[in-house]
């Protein structure tokens, strides 16, 4: 009987195993392991109770401060202080201190510390987005990552796995997001609890990397342990020109597909040939809707960034149509690309001006307004429009305050109308 | 060990944003974030609860964030063990490694009332109505989790392994160093 991409990898991380099973539980090992401003601090007080005093890698380790950073107040720039104590003390080399730091679920890939057939856990639950390399990457806590910071390990159960296949063209404005939205619109935020997505098909196979990682971001938002994508020749190339611009330590990967016998949970097919842009209504990500049966509802913001849609192609997209135009006066445009080389990059390309000449603001690379942070947070009654992932009552800010999901053309078309809009409507 | 206590009914997919806002993300101070817990899907919640009070909820509780705020700010509210028809995988492993009690029992998160006083059997998994007979199974902790439980969470358990790994050096130590002196 054969074994799924996600069975395999947690077979070859799980010393002693000789088969692998859904239900199992293993103590696997770690490739690497990292968290944020928000959940380290946490795993270093943990980290700081164990016996065991010195961390199990120094190159394996993330401290990527970019939920409250560049500190908004006093209690962020302690707990920002937390992580970069703890990074000198510890020699741990991937600490990005403001100016480097990034969206971590941006930044990681870009510079080639995840790679194919790893094995990754982050104290963050977007954790499942480098999954679009073909490796395991799941979120767990601040615990899990201390325990992991000291011993290169953590306890996982393996997960069953359910088969997404995607088959068709995407119409115009069609995109990753689109189709990961459609899907969980179908799951509903608990209908992959506890099981690993596996997109799949000839649309998949077309995706960019970008609308790879978009799309498994995401899954956590059905319940799943991870998404996943067969890494190919897209994956080689993307992480052949991280490797060769940033030169990280470990260079080389392994490339794991599933068998054609492999067990699945669950098969879902969809044909998305027909599928219109999608916009996921409040309060829940599986609230999903073809836009033009939102079309009208008036929107005070609109946010194109995040972990999900912060990349330089989601820009470019945004740019294309706010190009020449400017955002209604009554809604504010805030635009934040993930890392600093998709902000260079922007700015390069003239994205930036067309953000800017549309009456929007362009931000230093963070989290921000996703989670109600900062840069962007909603008034009482206020209505956004966001590239971002959940939309769940105060998200964004008052919990009186609504958030709509969806993807960059959308948020771009809606920030000229005003109003939530098909791109094709403009 | 046997917890008791009033229920605080919830609905399905309480969601960690509601369970501990994100505004309130500044500090992981354990007695910060219990005044905050469950602010924003009952705004009076810390009000009404006292220390031993449960929580009994539907599908899906916690999802959303990997924030061990949640679990932490519920522990520290004083709430004894949260009972659900089903957790969310990642609030699910974040209880057990800080020893915050939780039982997966659809029967018993449909049966309990807004109010009820119910008696919960730690140990064997029990779930019952203060003044009645009947009472409800748990699903059971496969025996890795219930290890991690028995030791107190995550940290204990590796602190133990760390030990025993000492003690199994000495005696390797000890063994050789006597076999040298031969």
């Amino acid at each position: 009987m054969g074994y799924t991409i996600t069975e395999k990898i947690l077979l070859a991380h799980a010393p002693g195993a000789k088969t692998m099973a859904p239900d199992d539980f293993i103590m696997a090992k770690v490739d690497f392991c990292f968290g944020n401003d928000i959940t380290a601090p946490i795993a270093i007080r943990e980290f700081k109770k164990l016996d065991k005093k010195t961390v199990f890698n120094q190159n394996r380790i993330g401290l990527i401060p970019d939920h409250f950073l560049p500190a908004k107040d006093m209690m962020s720039a302690n707990q920002a202080a937390i992580l970069r104590d703890f990074a000198k003390e510890h020699g741990i080399t991937n600490y990005f201190e403001v100016g480097e730091m990034g969206i971590e679920h941006a930044l990681l890939p870009e510079r080639g510390l995840i790679m194919p057939g790893d094995l990754v856990i982050g104290a963050d639950s977007h954790t499942c987005t480098h999954g679009a390399l073909g490796a395991f990457a799941t979120g767990v806590g601040s615990t899990d990552l201390a325990y992991a910071m000291a011993f290169g390990e953590c306890w996982l159960k393996v997960p069953a796995s359910i088969k997404m296949v995607f088959t068709g063209k995407t119409k115009k404005w069609v995109s990753g997001k689109d189709l990961i939205l459609h899907a969980i619109g179908d799951l509903g935020v608990s209908g992959a609890l506890h099981k690993s997505l596996e997109f799949t098909g000839d649309t998949i196979d077309t995706l960019s990397m970008d609308e790879r990682f978009t799309m498994c971001n995401m899954a956590i938002e059905a319940g799943a342990k991870n998404g996943i994508i067969a890494p190919d020749k897209a994956t080689e190339r993307y992480i052949k020109a991280a490797v060769r611009k940033y030169k990280p330590p470990r260079k080389s990967y392994k490339l794991y597909k599933s068998d054609e016998d492999a067990v699945y949970e669950d098969v879902r097919e969809y044909n998305i040939s027909k599928l219109e842009p999608v916009v996921a209504a409040p309060h829940l990500p599986s609230n999903s809707k073809p836009v033009r049966e939102l079309s009208n509802i008036k929107v005070d913001q609109v946010v194109i960034g995040s972990c999900t849609n912060g990349r330089i192609s989601d820009l470019k997209q945004a740019a294309t149509i706010l190009r020449g135009k400017k955002a209604d006066p009554d809604t504010r445009l805030i635009v934040i690309p993930a890392t600093q080389a998709v902000y260079a990059e922007a700015v390069k390309e003239g994205y930036a001006e067309v953000f800017i000449k549309a009456g929007g603001v362009f931000c230093t690379p963070n989290c921000g307004p996703c989670l109600g942070g900062h840069m962007g947070v909603l008034a009482e009654g206020e209505v956004a429009l966001a590239t971002t992932n959940r939309n769940f009552v105060g998200r964004m800010g008052h919990p009186k305050s609504f958030v709509y999901l969806a993807n960059p053309a959308i948020a771009a078309a809606s920030a000229v109308k005003g109003k939530i809009t098909h791109p094709s409507d403009l | 060990m046997k917890l008791k206590g009033k229920v605080f009914k919830f609905g399905d997919d309480v969601n960690t944003d509601e369970i501990i806002p994100a505004r309130y993300l500044y500090t992981s101070h354990p007695e910060e974030l219990a005044k905050h817990c469950m602010e924003d899907a009952d705004p009076d919640f810390v009000k009404k609860t006292k220390k031993g009070d449960m929580i009994v909820a539907g599908e899906n509780f916690g999802c959303g964030s990997s924030r061990e705020h949640a679990p932490l700010a519920v522990k520290s509210a004083g709430i004894s063990c949260v009972i659900a028809k089903s957790f969310a995988r990642i609030f699910y492993r974040n209880a057990i490694n800080i020893g915050l009690p939780i039982f997966t029992s659809p029967e018993a998160a449909e049966a309990f009332k807004q109010g009820d006083n119910i008696v919960v059997d730690v140990n064997k998994g029990e779930i019952s109505k203060a003044d009645q007979e009947k009472s409800y199974r748990s699903e059971a902790f496969p025996d890795f989790i219930r290890e991690i439980v028995k030791d107190g969470g995550l940290i204990s358990y590796a602190n133990k392994k760390t030990a025993s790994s000492k003690k199994k050096t000495v005696k390797r130590k000890t063994r050789a160093k006597k076999k040298e002196k031969k």
